[in-house]
């Protein structure tokens, strides 16, 4: 490659990232592959804890985004916000703020498929740097609605 | 107590099978939005065209990857009967727009709700796209990534349909 054809590619390169701006980029978001495996729940067997009546309830908050939230969210979770945003970081923190720091937390998106959410990791860092421990996620890999609504989970409506 | 769990459950069960089964042979709910082109953007008068319905939102990656192709085939198709329409479910406008102007599409574009989202079926993930007919019947739902290869593959079929 010619050094003229290697100087046009680089002022591609920046030409392409000053463009790009504010048009949010998968490279923008932590993702969600970052969060350890142990802090990991699937679908159905968070589901099946809900059922069972004796089980201390953690406190469960969804961190997608709110017109998902108004239609269909897991029963006495509550919405924060999408954690990808300053905002939504900020009303998560809020939200915790007073909490013991061994408190059970389980935080749920599934704005996005897995692989692309901008949330779910922003959420868990913000809740590991606040020195929370005993956070759980759960795992939706395609669809809050294909992966919880469809399986027939219990489900809650409204905002 | 009981009572309250069983009643939770009934409705969990309704929302699953009852309010989320819109598909393929349904006919796509009618809705008015107020456009981005501050013009009125409504499903019934696209009716006679072959209309892909996307959902999307300005903070949605896979959304974003797709719009561009999506917008070249409003341009390459839309002579032949093709109109897409966006809908966003950003919470507000402002970064939608803020989106788009970085970002622009050769179609229309209207802030859809909640309550669009169930008359959808449920609108719980993004990008969501409907192919609708020109009689305003549901062909296909496509739901988070799609194929874009075969989805432009049954646009152009669906188009050598006799109007």
């Amino acid at each position: 490659m010619s050094t003229h054809t290697s100087a046009i590619g680089a002022l591609l390169g920046v030409f392409t990232i000053l463009i790009g701006g504010a048009v949010p980029a998968l490279a923008d978001h932590k993702p969600a592959a970052s969060i350890p495996t142990a802090a990991l729940i699937q679908p159905a067997d968070f589901a099946a804890t809900l059922n069972a009546s004796a089980a201390p309830k953690p406190l469960i908050l969804q961190v997608g985004f709110r017109k998902a939230y108004a239609q269909a969210h897991i029963p006495g979770s509550e919405y924060v916000g999408a954690a990808s945003e300053e905002d939504g970081v900020q009303v998560l923190q809020q939200r915790v703020a007073k909490l013991p720091k061994d408190s059970a937390i389980v935080i749920y998106c599934g704005c996005c498929p897995w692989a692309k959410c901008p949330n779910i990791a922003a959420a868990y860092d913000a809740l590991h740097d606040l020195g929370f421990k005993n956070v759980k996620v759960i795992y939706i890999a395609d669809d809050f609605g294909t992966n919880w609504v469809d399986q027939g989970f219990p489900t809650a409506k409204g905002s | 107590m009981r009572s309250s769990r069983i009643a939770a459950l009934a409705l969990g069960l309704l929302l699953a099978g009852a309010a989320w089964a819109l598909g393929p042979g349904d006919v796509a709910p009618d809705f008015a939005l107020a456009g981005f082109n501050g013009k009125p953007l409504r499903l019934a008068d696209y009716r006679g065209k072959l209309v892909l319905l996307n959902f999307w939102a300005s903070w949605c990656v896979p959304c974003l990857e797709e719009m561009p192709r999506l917008s070249a085939w409003q341009r390459n198709y839309g002579a032949a009967g093709l109109q897409v329409i966006g809908v966003s479910m950003d919470d507000e406008a402002a970064p939608a727009k803020r989106l788009l102007a970085k970002q622009p599409v050769d179609y229309p574009i209207g802030l859809g709700d909640d309550k669009l989202g169930e008359r959808y079926g449920g609108i719980l993930g993004l990008p969501q796209s409907f192919l609708i007919d020109r009689r305003g019947l549901i062909l296909a739902r496509y739901k988070g990534e799609a194929n874009l290869s075969q989805m432009e593959a049954a646009i152009k079929s669906q188009l050598e349909v006799p109007p």
